[in-house]
Formats: C-alpha cells, sequence, structure tokens
C-alpha cells in the first residue's frame, strides 16, 4: 500500500460538508486506498455512501478537506481538473450538445493543443474503438441513450488519461444493453491498458467485471480486494450482506487450532470456521455460510438442524428457506441436477451440513 | 379543453369571465387597431375615414425630421443594447456560477433596481447628474442617452440570460474543464455557445425596450436630440395628422416583430 508504482494513492482523505448550522456531513471519512496501474478497479456501495465524492476529488472537481492524492507519486490534491491527466464518464454522459460526434472525441485532443492531423487520427481511432465510425457527424441529440455512452467513453479515451473515472455510467441503460456494455467495458479496458475506476452500486456488476472492488459504506472504505476474497472471505456483516446472498449464525468459540476455531452455535449444533485475520473477539462471534455452501442432510451426522419453512424453485436450483432453533433464517441453495437433491416439505425438520472451510467468522 | 375544463377547476367556467375577458380585449386592441386603421385614411383627419392610402407612409418616410429621429433612436437604442447585454451577461454568469452566499439576493436586487425605482425618479437624478458633466466637460453628444438607456436596460437583458444559464447543466462546464480546458475556453467552446439564444434574446428585448423609452429620453437629451418617440410626444402638441398613425403603426410592426423573435428563441431548448 502507499507505494509510488499506484496509479492513484488515496491517503487518509476526508471531505467534510458543513450543513445548516452546526451538523456536518462527512462524505468521506479518513479513506485510504492505493489503485494499481492497469486495473479495472471498482467502488460499490448503496447509495450515498461517497463512491461520487471520491471521484470528484479525484478528478479535481472539488477538494479534500484533509488527506491527500497522489498520481503516480504526485500530490494532485491542489490541482484544478484540467490540470489532472484523469478522464471521466459522467453519469448523465455530459455530451456537448452543439457539437457532433466527432468534434465531442476530439475536445480533449484540441484543448491539449495537438495538431489537426493527429486529432483526426485519434478521433478516428476512437470511432472504430467504440464502434461508431459511421455516426460522426451526427449530432450527440441524434444518436441513442447506449450511443451516446460509447461516445462518452470515445471522448474520455481519446486524449489517453492516465486514470479514467466512470460515475455509474451503465445505470440508465436497461437490462440488455447494460450487459453489452459490461462486456464492451472489459474489452475496452483490456486493449487501452488504461487504469479504470468504475462506481456502481450493483455488487453484481462490481463481481463480474472488476481486478479488485473496494466496498465503501458511510464514507469508508471496509473492504477492498478480489471479487473472489470480497465473496469468500468478507470482512465484516456490512460486506456479507452487501455482496450476494449470505446466513448469518450466532455462535461462541469453544476452543481454536491452527487458524480454526471450534464453534458452539447459539442454535444447538456445532462448526468448525475460519477465523477473521485480525483475530478473534470474546464473547459471542458471527459466523457467516453462503447458501451454495449448505445442504439439506439427515439430523444425525448433520451439523446442526432447523425447520424448513418455505421452498422456492428458481430453475437451476431451489432455495430452502430454514429457521433455526435460536430463530435465525437460515437459507439453503440445492442445484436442481437430476438425483442431488434431497426431497423436502414445509414443517420438515432437517439437518444442515456446511462444507468445510467455507464457514467464517466476520467483524459484526 | 372541454374535458379539461370539467375535470378540474377552471376559471373559464366562472361567471362573468367571458364578458370581463371581453372587455379587457376591447380596450387593449381596440384603441391600437383604430390607430392602425387610420394610418391609411386618405384624408387629413385622425377621426373621419375618407378612404384607404398608404400617403401618410409615404409622407413620413419622407419627412426628414422622422428620418433623423428614427436614425437615432435605433442608434441609441444599438449601442445601449449591446453595452447592456454585455454588462447582462457578465452579471449573470457571476450571480449563477457561484455558491450561494448572503449577499447575493442583494446582488440581485442591485442589478434588478432600474425595475423599481419609478421611471421619473431616475429620469431626474440623470438629469441632475448629467447636467453637472455636461458643463464640466462641455461634452453634450447622444453618449448620454446611450449610458442612461444601458442602465435602464441592464435588467431586461439579464433575465433571459440568467434563465438560461440556470436552465444549462453545470455538468457541461465540468466535462469542459476535465478534457483539459482552462476556464476561459471552457466558457469560450461550451458555456457561450450554449447561451447564444438567451444573449440574442436578452439583446432584442432591451432594444424593444430602449427604442419605446420617452420619460427618461425627454429629461437626458440635449436639444435637437428627438429620438422617435420624443419626436411623437412633440408633434401630439402641435397639429395631428395620420402621419403619426403610420409612425405608430410601423413602429408597432417592428416591435412585434422583435417580441414574437424573443419568444421563439426564448422558448427554443438547449
Ligand atoms: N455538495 C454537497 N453538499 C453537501 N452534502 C453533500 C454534497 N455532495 C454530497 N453530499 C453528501 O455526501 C454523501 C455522499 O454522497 P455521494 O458521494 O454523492 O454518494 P454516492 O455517489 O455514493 O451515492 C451523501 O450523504 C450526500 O448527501
Ligand atoms: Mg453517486
Amino acid at each position: 500500500m502507499g507505494s509510488d508504482s499506484a496509479a492513484i494513492d488515496v491517503r487518509g482523505v476526508s471531505r467534510i460538508f458543513k450543513g445548516a448550522g452546526q451538523d456536518e456531513v462527512r462524505a468521506l471519512d479518513n479513506v485510504s486506498v492505493a489503485i494499481r496501474q492497469n486495473e479495472f478497479f471498482t467502488l460499490l456501495g448503496p447509495s450515498g455512501c461517497g463512491k461520487t465524492t471520491l471521484l470528484r476529488l479525484i478528478a479535481g472537481f472539488d477538494f479534500p478537506t484533509e488527506g491527500e492524492i497522489r498520481l503516480y507519486g504526485e500530490d494532485i490534491a491542489a490541482l484544478p481538473p484540467y490540470k489532472r491527466p484523469v478522464n471521466t464518464v459522467f453519469q448523465n454522459y455530459a455530451l456537448f450538445p452543439h457539437m457532433t460526434v466527432a468534434q465531442n472525441i476530439g475536445f480533449g485532443l484540441e484543448m491539449l493543443g495537438k495538431l489537426k492531423e493527429e486529432i483526426a487520427a485519434r478521433v478516428a481511432e476512437m470511432l472504430a474503438l467504440v464502434r461508431m465510425s459511421e455516426l460522426k457527424d451526427r449530432r450527440t441529440s441524434q444518436i441513442s441513450g447506449g450511443q451516446q455512452q460509447r461516445v462518452a467513453l470515445a471522448r474520455a479515451l481519446a486524449p489517453r488519461p492516465k486514470v479514467l473515472l466512470l460515475d455509474e455510467p451503465l445505470s440508465a441503460l436497461d437490462f440488455k444493453l447494460r450487459k453489452d456494455m459490461q462486456i464492451e467495458l472489459k474489452r475496452l479496458q483490456h486493449e487501452t491498458g488504461i487504469t479504470f475506476i468504475f462506481v456502481t452500486h450493483d455488487q453484481e456488476e462490481a463481481l463480474t467485471m472488476s481486478d479488485r472492488i473496494a466496498v465503501m459504506n458511510k464514507g469508508r472504505i471496509l473492504q477492498v480486494g478480489s471479487p473472489q476474497d470480497i465473496y469468500v472471505r468478507p470482512s465484516e456483516r456490512f460486506v456479507a450482506n452487501f455482496i450476494g446472498d449470505t446466513n448469518f449464525l450466532k455462535a461462541r468459540a469453544v476452543g481454536a487450532k491452527g487458524g480454526k476455531v471450534k464453534l458452539d452455535l447459539s442454535s444447538g449444533g456445532s462448526l468448525s470456521a475460519d477465523l477473521p485475520p485480525e483475530g478473534l473477539s470474546v464473547g459471542e462471534v458471527t459466523v457467516v455460510v453462503r447458501p451454495e455452501n449448505a445442504s439439506i442432510s439427515e439430523i444425525k451426522g448433520s451439523d446442526f438442524a432447523g425447520n424448513v419453512e418455505n421452498i422456492v424453485y428458481f430453475g437451476t436450483d431451489t432455495h430452502v428457506h430454514l429457521k433455526l432453533a435460536d430463530g435465525l433464517p437460515f437459507i439453503v441453495r440445492q442445484q436442481n441436477s437430476a438425483g442431488s437433491t434431497a426431497a423436502v416439505k414445509i414443517g420438515d425438520k432437517v439437518g444442515v451440513s456446511v462444507v468445510p472451510g467455507t464457514a467464517k467468522v466476520i467483524r459484526d | 379543453m372541454a374535458i379539461r375544463a370539467r375535470r378540474s377547476f377552471s376559471i373559464k367556467t366562472q361567471p362573468g369571465f367571458t364578458t370581463i375577458a371581453m372587455a379587457c380585449f376591447f380596450l387593449l386592441y381596440l384603441p391600437i387597431a383604430t390607430l392602425v386603421v387610420y394610418a391609411f385614411n386618405s384624408g387629413e383627419s385622425v377621426a373621419v375615414w375618407q378612404g384607404f392610402s398608404l400617403r401618410w407612409f409615404q409622407s413620413a418616410w419622407q419627412n426628414s425630421l422622422v428620418q433623423e429621429a428614427a436614425w437615432r433612436s435605433f442608434l441609441v437604442a444599438g449601442f445601449a443594447a449591446a453595452l447592456a447585454t454585455i454588462c447582462a451577461t457578465m452579471a449573470a454568469i457571476a450571480t449563477t456560477r457561484t455558491v450561494n452566499y448572503p449577499g447575493l439576493t442583494f446582488k440581485y436586487a442591485f442589478i434588478n433596481q432600474p425595475l423599481m425605482v419609478p421611471e421619473i425618479v431616475t429620469a431626474v437624478a440623470l438629469l441632475i447628474f448629467f447636467s453637472r458633466i455636461k458643463v464640466w466637460t462641455g461634452y453634450t453628444g447622444i453618449g448620454y442617452l446611450v449610458l442612461a438607456h444601458t442602465a435602464f436596460c441592464i435588467p431586461f437583458a439579464y433575465l433571459p440570460i440568467r434563465a438560461r444559464l440556470e436552465n444549462m447543466d453545470l455538468t457541461l462546464e465540468r466535462a469542459a474543464a476535465d478534457l483539459y480546458a482552462p476556464p476561459w475556453q471552457a466558457f469560450r467552446r461550451v458555456t457561450l455557445p450554449l447561451l447564444t439564444p438567451g444573449i440574442i434574446a436578452g439583446f432584442m428585448l432591451a432594444f424593444v425596450i430602449s427604442l419605446d423609452d420617452v420619460v427618461i429620453t425627454e429629461f437626458v437629451k440635449s436639444p435637437g436630440q428627438e429620438t422617435l418617440p420624443t419626436y411623437m410626444l412633440g408633434q401630439l402638441r402641435r397639429v395631428v395628422t395620420p402621419e403619426i398613425n403610420a409612425i405608430s403603426a410601423a413602429f408597432l410592426a417592428l416591435s412585434l416583430l422583435l417580441v414574437t423573435a424573443f419568444f421563439f428563441l426564448n422558448r427554443k431548448k438547449s
């Protein structure tokens, strides 16, 4: 962390908005994160958690109350946006309505004082990259939303920024177009080799597109890691809950051995789980189990037991909703491949077995 | 329309509405219609119809006093509207592209002051102010009229420009800055082109307002500096011929043209 090789190095940044009278909003609260060169980095979090604020600080539209932001080792926190080699794809695209598609794409290069021929060549290259060549002379009001999106991308990529910022660029598109653009964005990032910082509140989008994800909540970064890291080893309840479906269990540790801890569940059973990196807190702990890592079994020999409350069929899999003895809900996801599904009915008391090594103790 | 009227409260369904509306309509337009009709009278009277002719238009067109006054009116209105539009554009940018601060409301009031201070007060104040300057400098030219008109035209130019700036998407300017445009370039390449319809509208409104002014002009002008309205006022004190009607009709046509153009420019969205 914090090395000069990071494309963007955010160090202890806070942004406090003064409200009316005494109240203030900590849109960002002591945020530190290092974003590596060439990576597809995603800021993921619910609406209002400070994603846009962080992006605006990196772009230079706003300035941190505390902390510094480094771009390849150089402190840029005080530079105005037009002096930062960072470009933005705006959520509403912000294409210039009085210019054509090609003029929009060439604008940044023009402002950088590039030669006419160079601009023309680069614009043509960008038009080809986003497959918009035949629409280059259209007004931006004469093209569809998806096409506007691609022009916004081309315009931001044309000046070869060191970092590209994308603020929920896909949220205005319908489902099908969104899936296409997700693939398109990955391709563009791969082909241009530019560092992308992508903002979304959609956890599925974050998981499928990112090299690394920072999960944010209430102005803080809770966890940074690869999609697998974050899904398999969430650091705390908020992360586990925000990403994918999760079951939470209450337990008490009764003995640790080699990174594993033996737990007595408050619902009666017992379980072996991985310790969090920072060690174990005393007293009651929280354990997470993903629904696909649990299966219905005979009560005898299972980890714990519960009552079947509901059964929901999803085609490829079936969700069995259980209620445990301590009143907590627990969902088991069963694959519907032939022969693997135990026949259960609502009201049955059944056992649950957890795949060894998949239960994690987390910070609450 | 009928369906709409039944669904919700409509002023149109109130008793007496039609009568009052018709009365207002006639009060407003009947005198103007009469004035325009008699501009085409072939006789000398503005009250007795003697047949159709364009002779008064021709006579007004050839009257050197009318020509001179009209030319002066356009000169003053042109310069005053141009100056007012420049001031108004700068004022509009300064009051919209800023965070809200305590003195801002006061500034709005200050810019719009000519709308609120009675015109006669401004006229008297300017008369006294300029007469001093005339004595000191010895200059008695048209500049005083241009300055006076500029002052009261500013709020009229300011309103459409400000409206357009307020409706403009701020992320466009941000996008320009993001794409390496320093503030001046961002203004010249993005804000200004998008603002142009507002600026033209503001100019035209200021132009019409200046063209129409009597009170301030009457007080500020040096002897012999008649504008079209003050010339007409002077004529009314003497013999009234349909020539005045002809000038008025032409004036009306021009104002209508400008105001209509203003309307369409203002309606056009970015
Ligand atoms: N200019 C501002 N003034 C006051 N509060 C702001 C301002 N911008 C953002 N905030 C507050 O900061 C928090 C984070 O906002 P934002 O970064 O836009 O969230 P996100 O993009 O994650 O939805 C929100 O509570 C928001 O109300
Ligand atoms: Mg946002």
